[in-house]
């Protein structure tokens, strides 16, 4: 029993995904612990993507069962609930692989747009804030306290006020993870965030993820091919090739398992037998 | 090798024009210089023509042209740039250096009726405030429509039917229980709105185009319902004789209770159409006043971002369906006040007012003011309608001078007049407006 296993934040149970004939996911069943940075790898085309979009609830999933525990106790079922939902409710709040931001809008009003669903109930819906009702006056400094508190962490408050479309790649990427950390998540699920950055940058991501863990409430799942951003950061790996768990443990473990050296590297034309013997498919 | 030697920028200018002008002379030759004509006099006998001084003049009109454009702008190493967008305020939505305009045209339109009373006295002075009246209407309509299609980014291409509803609504509750125009006003905006949220259901799950079509298929059902339904809305007859709209209860007319008499005024006619001016410019100025406080709430943010990237809004927990619906009802709602208002003002409505070319009219001040811009509906909508009407005894050929000023203006400046968005919030006091090229459009 791992230390994910306790208390997970989120279970991933017999999931399946299926698209017409083509299953991008077969019986998949993993935790995320509370708190844990946990990724998720695997080759192209293993269906981590796929994945992060049934819990997002993108995707409906054909089979299955996704049950976010919230740390006040609430439990909600993914798979029920309208994707929108899962982010105002069961608080999982995720990026893109390619960057989603409101590229015509400052950085700062992209971070206000995240706060949408509190500034909604503190206008009234609308109509409050219309006539001046109400704290939406307050709350609407309180959003952009917040809003100022996540430009510090990720070095943009001097360009608070420019287009999101502007900024450079690597600052686009962290500022969609701060977009996403203020909807105040209690999952944040992050789709490929170091791809394209320079190590500078990556190291920067890597501070941002650890700081997020140890100062907020918010358990971290990341897919990422870049191993090192991987094994440096993550406490729990879980590995998927076509759409099958084939690993899942600490980075240490997963490093050393024969499954996921032969998934990764392949073997030589020799050794084929004596590693499908090992691995159990022969 | 030697170098070419580089002619002077006279010589090459007058070379390259002669060039152009021997073109010009082989094809006006034929083209111009012959003239085949049927003899009226000799019977259906075919004559030709020779017009020699017609090609002269082409070619010389070619020579002259090219050697000015030659020596002024294509052969100079320093070609003077032609900037006009530096002519234009730079502002989106209220932005600062758009102030002084904004003011000044607010100052404008409040002085108007009196600076026309004043020059041309009531009776030469009505038809201009009639223009005014309509160019406001225009302006109201399309702030409305800058809802929609401007900030949520849905394409409507069937505006037009809030704006039928709208007036109906006035022009039946007024029919058939003998509601007054105070009272029609705010439920004609409500009946509008709610219509707006039935055709919202439905079609808000459509995307671009698609939503596109079905926007403007709403268009045209209400119209031809409207057209048919002959015992309720009068067809093609019209619904006439709706009432006028009284000043807190004091009518425009010439009796003793009148507003002329009330006030120590001789009756005038006038009276009322500036009455019914001020109204539409209050109203006008109401859709204004709500948009730009939305745009700071969340909701307007929300609208915008949508137009931005409707799946990032998802995974925000936006809800999509119920932003787009109030983007669409809320639009709908200032058409059914217009429309109102349009009903008692002309006293008499048909369906033939609710055609899908004004939706088109609403559509392209919107587009040529620049999406989400409210100063530049307002510019859209004078040069669109005012010039309509001033350019009346162009006869035919207005349409087409329109034509061409749309493709000028599409070319020159593709995102329309003001192109520029200003942000919502600010953390700095001078942010800078954000350039319409990294604007989204919205997709439906």
């Amino acid at each position: 029993m791992s230390t994910w296993d306790n208390n997970p934040v989120l279970k991933v149970e017999h999931l399946t995904m299926r698209f017409g004939g083509l299953t991008a996911i077969n019986d998949l069943s993993f935790n995320i612990g509370r708190g844990d940075i946990t990724a998720l790898i695997g080759p192209n085309g293993a269906g981590k993507t796929t994945v992060f979009n049934c819990i997002t609830g993108f995707y409906k999933p054909t089979e299955g069962r996704l049950v976010m525990n919230r740390s006040n106790g609430e439990k909600h079922l993914l798979e029920r609930m309208a994707d929108f939902k899962i982010t105002a409710d069961a608080k999982v709040a995720r990026t893109f692989q390619n960057i989603r931001l409101f590229g015509g809008m400052t950085i700062l009003e992209n971070l206000m747009v995240a706060q949408h669903n509190p500034l909604m109930v503190a206008s009234n819906w609308t109509i409050g804030g219309l006539l001046g009702l109400g704290g939406y006056k307050k709350s609407n400094v309180d959003a952009i306290e917040t809003a100022k508190y996540w430009l510090e962490r990720i070095d943009l408050i001097d360009r608070a006020d420019a287009p999101a479309a502007d900024l450079s790649y690597g600052d686009q990427r962290r500022l969609e993870i701060a977009r996403a950390m203020c909807t105040g998540p209690e999952l944040l699920c992050l789709d490929e965030p170091a791809a394209g950055l320079n190590p500078k940058e990556s190291l920067e991501l890597n501070n941002l993820l650890q700081y997020i863990r140890k100062e907020h409430d918010t358990s971290v799942v990341l897919i990422e091919h870049d191993m090192s951003v991987v094994m440096e950061i993550s406490d729990h790996v879980v590995v998927l090739d076509y759409g099958v768990k084939i690993s899942d443990g600490s980075p240490e473990f997963v490093k050393n398992d024969p499954h996921v050296i032969a998934a990764y590297l392949g073997v030589e034309d020799d050794e084929v037998d004596q590693v499908e013997e090992e691995v159990g498919i022969a | 090798m030697q170098a070419r030697k580089k002619d002077s920028l006279l010589v090459a200018s007058v070379k390259d024009s002669l060039g152009a002008a021997v073109i010009t002379f082989a094809l006006a030759c034929v083209m111009v210089g012959l003239r085949v004509d049927v003899a009226s006099g000799r019977g259906a006998e075919l004559f030709l023509e020779h017009r020699w001084l017609a090609v002269a003049v082409a070619v010389l009109v070619v020579f002259a042209g090219r050697l000015a454009m030659n020596i002024f702008f294509w052969k100079r190493e320093d070609p003077p740039s032609l900037n006009l967008s530096g002519l234009l305020p730079k502002g989106g939505m209220g932005g600062g250096s758009s102030n002084v305009l904004k003011y000044g045209l607010v100052v404008l339109a409040v002085a108007l009726p009196f600076a026309l009373m004043f020059w041309l006295g009531a009776r030469g002075s009505r038809q201009y405030i009639d223009l005014a009246i309509l160019v406001m209407t225009y302006v109201m309509l399309g702030w409305g429509l800058n809802i929609v299609v401007g900030l949520a980014g849905l394409l409507d291409l069937g505006y037009v039917a809030f704006y039928a509803v709208g007036a109906y609504s006035y022009a039946l509750l007024a029919h058939y229980f003998g509601f007054s125009f105070w009272l029609c006003l705010p439920l004609a905006g409500i009946l509008a709105a709610f219509w707006g949220v039935i055709l919202g259901f439905p079609v808000l799950r459509l995307r671009g185009d698609y939503l596109a079509i079905v926007t403007l298929a709403f268009g045209e059902i209400i119209r031809v319902v409207l057209l048919n339904w002959y015992q309720f809305t009068g067809g093609p007859d019209g619904l006439s004789g709706i009432p006028r709209p009284s000043f807190f209860g004091l009518e425009f007319t010439r009796g003793e209770d009148g507003f002329a008499s009330f006030f120590g005024l001789d009756y005038s006619s006038i009276h009322r159409i500036i009455f019914l001016y001020y109204l539409i410019f209050a109203m006008a100025l109401f859709t204004n006043f709500v948009t730009m406080r939305l745009r700071r709430m969340p909701i307007g943010r929300a609208w915008e971002a949508l137009r931005e990237d409707e799946i990032a809004c998802r995974a925000l927990g936006i809800n999509t369906t119920n932003t787009k619906l109030t983007a669409f009802a809320l639009g709908a709602m200032f058409a059914g006040f217009a429309g109102s208002f349009f009903a008692t003002r002309q006293g008499f409505i048909s369906p033939e007012s609710f055609t899908f070319l004004e939706s088109a009219i609403i559509l392209a001040i919107v587009v040529l003011g620049g999406l989400g811009s409210q100063i530049g509906v307002v510019i859209a909508a004078i040069v669109m309608i005012g010039g309509f009407e001033f350019f009346r005894e162009f006869e035919e050929y207005r349409m087409l001078v329109f034509g061409m000023i749309m493709v000028v203006i599409m070319v020159w400046k593709p995102r329309g007049l003001i192109s520029s968005r200003t942000p919502s919030v600010a953390l700095s006091r001078n942010a800078k407006g954000i350039s319409a090229d990294l604007v989204q459009e919205g997709h439906g």
